[in-house]
């Protein structure tokens, strides 16, 4: 019963029509465009970026997680990749800092498709646990190669420069970070309304019926799998080079586990609700510092107010029941 | 589209001594059948006489301990369900297994899947290929969900459609794939008479454009209405084969239906009456109701 309910809320509120997907995107790039205005200083740039960036990364969870329905405690994994990819280039192989962004993208995909392979035969808490051990493995990589990767202190990542140009300063990131998580879901929501989004869909609710319809159910968790991994690098990169430094905390299980917190709070059928729950998870610590010593606490217990009120997650949740206002 | 379905009764699928074991339980031991195109074929059986292993079996879903499949000529015992719809085999579930996030109309378009040629970075950046697809696709889905009437539920989540709504959906969903053989795992289970008419009525319509349908219903009415052939397997063998007018009078089906006791009573009173019967059992009343061997004229 709560199932179909459920099912009700989801699929009127979250399959992209042609308007609703360029509705979405319009007032994403409204907002982006429109909230600098109210920046009292320039360290609000600073944490809106953060904000965008982070929201990059969970867009490409909410692909795996919301559209194809496969989990993974382990999307920081491909975040430090590509965070990573951003020192060490340039340290080890002498790239230039901003050609390791697409080249950490692609490694990172490259890893997730063989990676992928054996552990998405793997279904529900199985997976889960199969991804953690991903997670983990990267950070303990990380960590324990002082040598290379600067151990648990982390390691620094050159300034980024075009035609003479440094890029720096939290109002560019702004810009660059907020642009970037435009492009990305504009591709998700392309992704929800295709072919190919209507295979995750349908494997989603049933693989024995996917199957029988032509779907090759394995090929297609793969894909997923590889393009959210892609995302979380492109945001681990943009991350890295927007703080100079990367530490292993990008990788870490903490983060992982956020990222799936900011899906399944903002609504795991809903892009938008990828970027509504990341938003929620970088700036409600900030707003809770109030709090002092229970700060995590109160985090906590907002997180669970918001799961047993809004089940569905924030963004399908509320667009129920404004649709049942009007 | 579908290439030209063959002449009717040309032989589309064969299964040859199929049989599988679970866990040294003899599920299946060689059972055959034959579908051709344009007829349809039941499968009937008791409860647990592994009519839906079979149709696993064929369909993919479970690899056959031993036997061999055809289709279309091609040895497919291998071949996995995704290669087999391709191949143009198609199946509806005992169980449903509709898409419950998806919209009805949804649930059609995902079953045109193997129509779709966009390819992934298509879809992903959203280029002409995959809008006219996206467009082909919504049409072809359209007419089936019209088809089976069901054009008014387009855009309703399929978690919130009622059950004879869902059975007639998967219809759908499995005819949008083109298949060459349709294979309906008891269609027109827990339907009212009504939706089982209706029902009737899309199977038929399916088997005249030359498709093999392959069925399996415990509705005896609807099996003597419609199967030119029937199969009837038994505790996991074939126990009997032939028109539905062979199987009905066969007494080892009737034994199989009604038990020893049963059967008897049903050789005493067919000796005496052909057409009457205790009516104990649907296959019985079915043998009432219409009249013997006009079933499939």
């Amino acid at each position: 019963m709560d199932a179909k309910a459920d099912a009700a809320v989801l699929s009127a509120a979250a399959r992209p029509r042609l308007s609703a997907r360029w509705a979405t995107l319009l007032v994403l790039a409204v907002v982006i465009a429109t909230i600098p205005w109210f920046f009292p200083s320039g360290f609000y740039f600073r944490v809106a970026a953060l904000v965008w960036v982070t929201a990059l990364a969970a867009v490409g969870l909410q692909i795996l997680m919301g559209q194809a329905g496969q989990v993974s405690l382990g999307h920081a994994g491909f975040v430090g990749i590509g965070a990573y990819a951003m020192a060490l280039g340039p340290k080890y192989l002498g790239l230039d800092v901003l050609l390791c962004l697409p080249l950490g993208a692609a490694l990172a995909g490259v890893i997730a498709f063989l990676v992928g392979r054996p552990i998405l035969k793997l279904k529900g808490h199985y997976l889960a646990v199969a991804t953690l051990g991903f997670g983990m493995l990267v950070t303990m990589v990380l960590v324990s190669e002082v040598g290379i990767t600067g151990g648990p202190d982390g390691i620094r990542v050159p300034r980024a420069e075009i035609l003479g140009w440094r890029i720096r300063g939290s109002e560019t990131f702004y810009w660059i970070a907020g642009g970037a998580l435009l492009i990305g879901t504009w591709i998700a929501l392309n992704l929800q309304d295709s072919p190919s989004g209507r295979a995750l869909a349908a494997l989603h609710d049933s693989e024995v019926a996917a199957r029988t319809i032509g779907i090759d159910v394995a090929a297609y968790k793969l894909r997923a799998f590889v393009i959210a991994a892609v995302y979380g690098a492109v945001a681990g990169g943009l991350l890295a080079l927007m703080n100079g430094f990367v530490t292993p905390d990008a990788a870490g299980f903490i983060a992982s586990v956020e990222y799936v917190t900011m899906v399944v709070i903002g609504g795991l059928a809903s892009v938008p609700g990828a970027v509504v729950g990341a938003a929620l998870l970088v700036l409600l610590p900030q707003a809770l510092t109030v709090f002092h010593d229970y700060e995590h606490a109160v985090l906590g217990l907002l997180i669970m107010l918001f799961m047993i009120f809004l089940r569905v997650g924030i963004v399908p949740g509320l667009a129920a029941l404004l649709r049942r206002r009007a | 589209m579908n290439a030209a379905l063959p002449p009717r009764g040309a032989p589309l699928l064969r299964a040859e001594g199929i049989g599988i074991s679970f866990g040294g339980l003899r599920a299946l031991d060689g059972v055959g059948f034959e579908a051709r195109a344009g007829e349809v074929l039941a499968v009937i059986g008791p409860n647990g006489a592994g009519k839906t292993t079979l149709f696993n079996i064929v369909t993919g879903l479970y690899r056959a301990g031993s036997g061999r499949i055809l289709l279309d000529g091609a040895n497919v015992t291998e071949a996995p369900p995704h290669h087999l719809a391709a191949a143009g085999l198609s199946r509806t579930f005992q169980n449903l297994q509709v898409f419950f996030r998806m919209t009805a109309l949804e649930n059609v378009m995902a079953g045109r899947h193997l129509r779709e040629g966009s390819g992934l970075l298509a879809d992903l950046f959203r280029l002409p290929r995959t809008r006219r697809d996206n467009e082909a696709t919504r049409q072809a889905a359209m007419a089936l969900l019209d088809w089976v009437g069901l054009a008014d539920k387009a855009e309703i989540p399929a978690g919130s459609l009622p059950y004879g709504a869902l059975k007639r959906l998967e219809i759908a969903r499995a005819m949008a794939t083109d298949p060459r053989v349709l294979m309906l795992d008891e269609p027109a289970a827990g339907c009212n008479p009504v939706e089982t008419e209706e029902i009737d009525h899309l199977i038929a319509e399916v088997a005249a454009r030359g498709v093999a349908v392959v069925l399996i219903e415990h509705d005896m009415k609807l099996v003597m209405r419609i199967s030119r052939h029937v199969v009837v397997l038994n505790q996991g063998r074939l126990l009997a084969a032939g028109t539905p007018a062979e199987v009905r009078n066969n007494p080892a089906v009737i034994a199989a239906y009604l038990g020893t006791h049963g059967a008897a009573e049903a050789s005493r009173g067919s000796a005496r009456d052909n057409a009457r019967g205790s009516a104990r059992d649907d296959a019985r009343g079915s043998a009432r109701d219409d009249p013997r061997g006009d079933a499939h004229a």
